[in-house]
């Protein structure tokens, strides 16, 4: 019996009886972050880091919750447990698990370059390493986040110079709280949604220290948007709510607007690749300074990712994993690919072939 | 039906719009086509090419008109051999560059994205490149390079994907494997040229028309007069018409209007200049090589002669199919036996010049006269007027419309007496009204993966009709569907696929489509013994199912009805 088995309840820890972001109900659950595809409702018992805690009671109300800090060791049934850094939001966290001498990592959702408000990902030695591939392809490589921030902020710039309003798109965990300190930089008042409205209290009420958001609301008159930015969750994308704003320009913040054709595929008027999660480079230095034995790679491009890594030499397999399921509550769409989406949006129609395979 | 423009997907604004941060170069280039790509606005898009053409180095000015004028490089590399020497210059093995393919759906763009940044600081604050060679020195360097051997182009290929940025490292790409499209008309081209030259519209779009090398061509050549004049091969810009919007009352007196036929063939202007004939298509292609037929016309025609015709597949007084003249469209060499079997006659429509003068400013009857004149003193029986529909009133005239399909003509044209010849597509005096298209209901019965952009998902579709308790698939139907319907569609086959043959899935029949067509005629290479002209997908019926859908003898109704 593996340490950790992959069950159709999620990934089981039977020496130590517990799940590690379990997507059916159990008794005992470990939870990485607090994204909904890994954090889900009905279980008994949930352990996750201090930062982790006060998003937890957001979404799933009051429950048996366990908070623990980085590196804090726990024991259960002689299975030691620690959660460490992922980098991927905020409490985001790998979970070590040791049992006489072996020692297996589940990364999470994670990203390499530090972001400032998520905690530093830190590659943790282990036997075995189960590592995600959202972005593994080498196609995806990330800008660095100061570049990123730059362009996002002469585009609101350019916009407000048009008379524009800046809708931003990004996850209301995560990519919305990633934002607020560039966006302040350039813009009087940040505007958002209800749902990164709720996040932002939730976590100013657990003492983070993060620049003001007003909520919108149908009392503000529409006028007073414009020249501003207001950041919406992908779920608004296109609804109704987006129609009040005043000559708007809207720009998705994802790692899939690398690719041109998923950006226009989402109709937006800009994208930019910025992710919370690991770049193909960012995933490769990982799984390479665990210095695991085997890697078993989950969410993304799994097969494509596991493939390269036996050819250069490292023991990797894929598994299938219930991870990476539309969050916000919006109803799926394939045409939408998302951040936390497990595949990525198809191709964009149109264009010619121009390179037949070989 | 939307009209589907080519389009290099270039959306990106993740650059300032000040004129100031223009620096030359690829660069410029680069951004000026991503502000294209990204404004919705004519007039966005006016500001930056008017931008570009402002600070832009006289060289790249010639070559961006060129460009956007259709006059494209040739590719210089195939797309297997760019792939190739990307996947050894990073040291990706093939597989997982073709899986990145597949994600991306675009050769260029995916070895952009592939080869690494050279480094952050390249990226200036201004979001400026301030690297690469201009846009010239690349598209020049291609042509020299059609002949040199392969190693010579692969130095100079993976040297200038190191040197350029990604975005920059983009459209070399595109320009290299001859795959540049822009969505840009030539008219906002021109538009915005026009800005910044100090000159007509018309008058820069005669200019850059017709046969000029953008390599040893400078832009104050091609915009002077002096060029016109030594061109003899010139043609005018055509005019074009939109499709009647409003009632055909809204139009006033039909005195006021001559009504032709609408043809469909190869829309073209036939010139006699200097002692040359010169015949070129509407995509401004010359094609005199391609109609032989036409040669009689070098002593016949006095010189400075300007006619504009549609050239169609013609035999003894009858418009014929243009499935005919298919036969013959893209051969290389035309044989007796094409002229033989697919004969054409040119149908005249206007005189543009007379006597080496250019007369599109007067009206039409004016020149209609002097055409009639031109073409009855020819007497030859392959050059034929465009005729005129004689009629009282609209109510007639909507009749007369009816009859279309049985001449094997698309509808009608309408023209004002008074109006002169315009240059590109204008709306008030010339308008188009076409007969609706065809349609029959069919069953999706196969699938396939589109190519290139759409290699993820099932979107070409072949659909059959009912032949008793059979199935007879009869054509292949690719665009008219949402971006949505298309996701749908995929899912369902991914779901009912009953066999795979290569590429080809078998679907269980079940999804019933209605399909489009402008013309039918007869087809010993289909089992159906029918060919579709322009087949697509109207709608999807959903409120349908197999039974409901046409069959067999349906088609070969339509095909006695039409196919003539
Ligand atoms: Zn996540
Ligand atoms: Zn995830």
């Amino acid at each position: 019996m593996p340490l950790i088995s992959f069950t159709d309840k999620g990934l089981y820890c039977e020496a130590g009886q517990f799940y590690i972001d379990p997507w059916q109900p159990v008794d005992k659950a470990v939870i990485t972050h607090a994204h909904s595809d890994h954090a889900r409702a009905g279980s008994q018992a949930y352990l996750c880091h201090h930062d982790t805690l006060p998003l937890l009671q957001l979404r799933l109300g009051p429950n048996h919750y366990q908070p623990v800090a980085w590196n804090e060791k726990i024991t259960m049934n002689e299975v030691t447990v620690s959660l460490h850094p992922a980098g991927h939001i905020i409490g985001s966290s790998q979970v070590r698990v040791e049992y006489k001498g072996e020692v297996w990592v589940v990364s999470g959702d994670y990203k390499t370059e530090a972001d400032g408000i998520s905690g530093i990902f830190e590659p943790i030695p282990c036997h075995t390493f189960i590592s995600e591939s959202t972005f593994g392809l080498p196609i995806y490589n990330w800008k660095p986040q100061d570049e990123l921030f730059q362009e996002i902020q002469n585009w609101i710039r350019n916009n407000q110079v048009a008379g524009k309003t800046s809708v931003l798109i990004g996850y209301s965990l995560g990519k919305a709280q990633r934002l607020l300190k560039a966006l302040g930089e350039v813009t009087g008042t940040i505007y958002a949604h209800g749902a990164i409205w709720n996040v932002h209290e939730t976590l100013l009420q657990a003492g983070w220290k993060l620049p003001a958001i007003q909520r919108v609301t149908p009392e503000i008159p529409k006028e007073s948007y414009r020249g501003h930015v207001v950041l919406a969750p992908p779920s608004a994308d296109g609804s109704l709510w987006m129609r009040r704003f005043p000559s708007a320009s809207t720009g998705i913040c994802s790692g899939w607007m690398q690719v041109r054709g998923h950006q226009r595929r989402r109709n937006a008027d800009a994208g930019f690749a910025l992710s919370d999660h690991a770049d193909w480079n960012g995933l490769l230095q990982s799984v390479k300074a665990t210095g695991a034995q085997k890697v078993y790679i989950t969410h993304g491009f799994q097969s494509a990712f596991s493939r390269y890594l036996i050819e250069i030499g490292i023991s990797a397999a894929e598994v299938k994993t219930e991870f990476g399921e539309e969050e916000e509550g919006a109803p799926a769409d394939p045409l939408k690919g998302d951040e936390e989406g497990n595949s990525p949006p198809p191709p964009p129609a149109g264009g010619e072939d121009e390179f037949a395979p070989l | 039906m939307p009209e589907r423009t080519p389009n290099i997907s270039l959306e990106d604004t993740n650059t300032p719009l000040e004129a100031g941060a223009m620096v030359g170069g690829m660069a410029s280039f680069a951004q000026l086509l991503f502000r294209l790509g990204t404004s919705t606005k004519t007039n966005e898009k006016l500001e930056a090419l008017s931008g570009y053409f402002a600070h832009a180095n006289e060289k790249d000015k010639v070559w961006v008109i060129a460009l956007f004028s259709g006059r494209r490089p040739r590719r210089a590399v195939s797309g297997t051999q760019l792939a190739v020497w990307c996947t050894e210059l990073i040291g990706l093995p093939m597989w997982l560059f073709q899986e990145c393919y597949h994600t991306v759906g675009d050769l260029s763009e995916t070895i952009a994205l592939l080869i690494p940044e050279k480094s952050a600081s390249t990226h200036s604050t201004e979001g400026a490149h301030t690297i690469g060679q201009p846009l010239h020195y690349y598209v020049e360097k291609f042509q020299q390079l059609e002949k040199a051997p392969e190693a010579e182009k692969k130095l100079f290929i993976l040297q200038s994907w190191l040197e350029l940025s990604s975005r920059d490292r983009f459209v070399f790409n595109k320009l290299l494997s001859g795959t540049f499209r822009v969505g840009v008309s030539q008219k906002l081209m021109v538009n915005a040229l026009a800005r910044t030259v100090q000159l007509e519209p018309n008058t820069i779009a005669h200019r850059i028309s017709g046969n000029w090398d953008p390599a040893s061509t400078t832009f104050t050549e091609l915009l002077s007069e002096q060029l016109t004049q030594t061109d003899h091969s010139k043609p005018y810009p055509f005019y074009l018409a939109y499709a009647l919007e409003d009632a055909l009352p809204e139009l006033g007196e039909p005195a006021d209007w001559q009504a032709e036929w609408k043809w469909d063939g190869i829309r073209g202007q036939i010139i006699k200049r200097n002692d040359q004939l010169f015949v070129w298509s509407r995509g401004e292609d010359l094609i005199t090589e391609k109609f032989p037929e036409f040669s009689i016309l070098q002593n016949k025609l006095p010189n400075g002669t300007v006619i504009d015709g549609e050239i169609l597949p013609y035999h003894d007084g009858q418009v014929l199919n243009f499935n005919v003249l298919q036969t013959r469209i893209g051969r290389k060499n035309i044989t007796k036996k094409h002229l033989q079997e697919a004969p054409v006659g040119l149908f005249a429509y206007d005189l543009l010049e007379l006597n080496g003068e250019d007369i599109r400013h007067l009206a039409l009857r004016e020149r209609r006269a002097a055409l009639e004149e031109l073409v009855l003193s020819l007497q030859l029986p392959f050059i034929q007027l465009s005729p005129v529909v004689s009629f009282t009133d609209w109510d007639e005239l909507t009749t007369i419309r009816e009859q279309s399909r049985n001449i094997n003509s698309e509808g009608l044209m309408l023209k004002r007496r008074s109006s002169a010849y315009q240059v590109g597509r204008r709306r008030g005096d010339w308008w188009k009204w076409k007969i609706d298209p065809l349609t029959i209901d069919a069953v999706m019965v196969y699938a396939q993966k589109g190519a290139g952009r759409r290699s993820n998902l099932y979107t070409d579709y072949t659909f059959a009709v009912k032949d008793g308790d059979k199935l007879v698939p009869f054509t292949k139907a690719y665009s008219g569907l949402t971006d949505k319907e298309f996701a749908q569609v995929d899912a369902f086959v991914k779901r009912n696929s009953l066999e795979k043959f290569g590429p080809v899935r078998t679907v269980k029949p079940e999804l019933v489509f209605e399909i489009a067509f402008e013309g039918i005629a007869a087809s010993n290479r289909h089992k159906s013994g029918v060919a579709l002209r322009f087949p697509r997908i109207s709608r999807w019926r959903t409120d349908k199912t197999p039974e409901d859908i046409n069959t067999l003898d349906d088609l070969k109704k339509m095909l006695q009805l039409y196919g003539k």
